[in-house]
């Protein structure tokens, strides 16, 4: 029987991934997080712009990472056709879904959920609880991120996918979480938001839910999203002539 | 042994019908699926594949439901059509890792086999993005050989090479035929399929237009009746020399010169030339009117 994870489709899946033209963008979002951290510790006073910016700011860049680099692990093969070559082999969808999305979460982990630790640590020092609290809440935001994104893109064409993701992030998340009340039970920023407050414990984070939900909503979310991005995969098909 | 059925199978898009209530068995050897651009071969390729469910009949391969059973990779190698190959791997790495990807217990002499069969060898350490079309139709031909498959599906694999590639891949797929592997291909070249297979389906409109042996289908194309369009020094006495042959059953004075509708293909061919010179006649031109493949393929299915 199949493993959970293969080594073969995580190699191709990094190779493929790190090889595309927009593999440049990945780290964009985490240099100008890194950035706008350096120049604020320099000039801003307030006492509250390290958790209020690296809160919004930092989790918006995880979420941007996820959707590009969980976007593309599958949507990039599906898109250039390249995916039928794996799938033309016995190594189950589920191994297939799984392998690349671990590929996924480690490389916004890397991207990402560091860029954030860093720009906390550069704020308010390696140590600081601020800075561990938003690193755990972005290593579990990236876990969310990266499954929900997979399955957009095994459900939707890659402009879709792409469209979909960045509705989600920027309007559900970034408009509807903050001013509509219960909203943030389905928002993934929110989770991590939950996760990183509990080690934090600051009021300038904004954290809407309480660890055991944030911990609670954001795993059935991810095994939800897993589970119907295998059924899609499963169900793939490709479009042949017609007469 | 039937290794691949095809029963009473449609595949609809929409309101469009891509395949038509085709049943179809194929067995060992070469069998070659014939039919125009469009005509739904690659359709019935994807639902053997198992890359599309059938809207209506059902696809077995090995006596198994296609549909969602990646399981079956074990005995199938897939070489699709798309052009679309890990190009940051070497020609080498891919067959590796295909056969990786189905557990072999040696992968490296593995595609080294399949890359040698392919006579790839001297490009397998060159990046497949470095590849001709008709280099990289080789190497997914080699990748998809690699765990030795009992059934290999080919669709359009002569496409992009050139006739030495186009001679040698014939003779690897002949071969590995003979052996008693099920070979699938698609083609919509008669040339190719004359070649290599025994057995052909023919493909017109999604429906199965012929099936059988390719030298009976062959005679059919070859003595049906055949128009030509001749142009000559003097047209209208070349319509009155060719309409006393039994060969010939109806000429037409055209603006364009002479249509002529010939009874047999092979007879008239060879005559027309001592037909002219016998009268002093100088032929501009001959050219068949209808030797188009799809108008062979209307004659199969009107037949």
């Amino acid at each position: 029987m199949d493993g959970l994870l293969n080594g073969v489709v995580m190699r191709l899946t990094l190779r493929a991934t790190m090889s595309r033209k927009r593999a440049l963008l990945f780290a964009l979002p985490a240099v100008i997080l890194i950035g706008i951290s350096a120049l604020l510790t320099n000039t801003a006073h307030s006492p509250v712009w390290p958790p209020e910016v690296l809160g919004t700011v930092g989790l918006l860049v995880v979420a941007l990472t996820s959707l590009l680099v969980g976007g593309s692990v599958l949507g990039g093969e599906i898109e250039d056709g390249s995916i039928v070559h794996l799938l033309a082999t016995p190594v189950s969808r589920r191994s297939v879904v799984l392998s690349k999305y671990v590929v996924a979460v480690l490389l916004t982990w890397l991207l990402a959920a560091v860029p954030e630790y860093l720009a906390g640590a550069i704020a308010k020092g390696a140590g600081n609880r601020l800075a561990i609290g938003l690193l755990v809440g972005a290593l579990a935001g990236a876990l969310v991120y990266n499954a929900l994104f997979v399955l957009l893109t095994a459900a939707f064409s890659p402009s879709r996918a792409l469209a979909g993701g960045l509705l989600y992030v920027l309007v559900w998340e970034g408009l509807l979480a903050t001013l509509v009340p219960g909203v943030g039970l389905l928002s993934v920023e929110h989770y991590s938001l939950g996760i990183a407050n509990s080690i934090a414990h600051t009021g300038a984070l904004h954290a809407g839910l309480g660890t055991g939900t944030a911990i609670g909503m954001g795993a059935a979310v991810t095994a939800l999203a897993l589970v119907l991005a295998v059924i899609r995969l499963s169900e793939f098909s490709v479009k042949g002539d017609i007469a | 042994m039937t290794a691949i059925e095809l029963n009473g199978v449609s595949r609809w898009y929409g309101n469009v019908v891509a395949v038509n209530d085709v049943t179809m068995a194929i067995g060992p050897g070469v069998t070659g699926l014939l039919g125009p651009n469009g005509a739904g071969k690659t359709t019935i390729l994807h639902m053997i594949a198992g890359f599309l469910p059938p809207s209506r009949g059902e696809v077995t391969v090995a006596g198994h439901s296609s549909w969602r059973n990646p399981a079956m990779f074990r005995q199938v190698g897939l070489v699709p059509e798309r052009d679309s190959v890990y190009a940051f791997l070497t020609g080498q790495d891919f067959v590796a890792a295909t056969a990786k990807l189905h557990k072999l217990a040696d992968p490296a002499g593995a595609a080294r086999r399949a890359i040698e069969l392919l006579e790839m060898t001297d490009a397998q350490d060159r990046k497949i993005s470095t590849y001709s079309k008709g280099m990289r139709q080789r190497i997914k031909v080699a990748a998809a050989l690699v765990h030795d498959p009992e059934i290999v599906l080919l669709d359009e694999p002569f496409n992009g090479m050139d006739p030495r590639q186009r001679l040698h891949m014939m003779d690897v797929l002949g071969a590995e035929g003979e052996r008693g592997r099920v070979i699938v291909f698609s083609s919509h070249i008669l040339e190719e399929v004359e070649r290599l297979s025994g057995t052909i389906q023919v493909i017109v409109g999604g429906r199965l237009a012929a099936s059988g042996d390719f030298r009976a289908i062959r005679r059919l194309m070859t003595t049906r009746p055949h128009v030509f369009m001749l142009r000559s020094s003097d047209d209208r006495t070349l319509a009155a020399a060719l309409m006393r042959r039994p060969a010939v059953n109806a000429v037409e004075l055209t603006p364009h010169g002479l249509q002529v509708r010939a009874a047999d293909y092979g007879t008239f061919t060879r005559e027309v030339a001592g037909i002219t010179r016998d009268y002093g006649i100088r032929l501009l031109q001959v050219s068949p009117a209808d030797e188009s493949l799809e108008s062979v393929f209307a004659y199969l299915l009107a037949a």
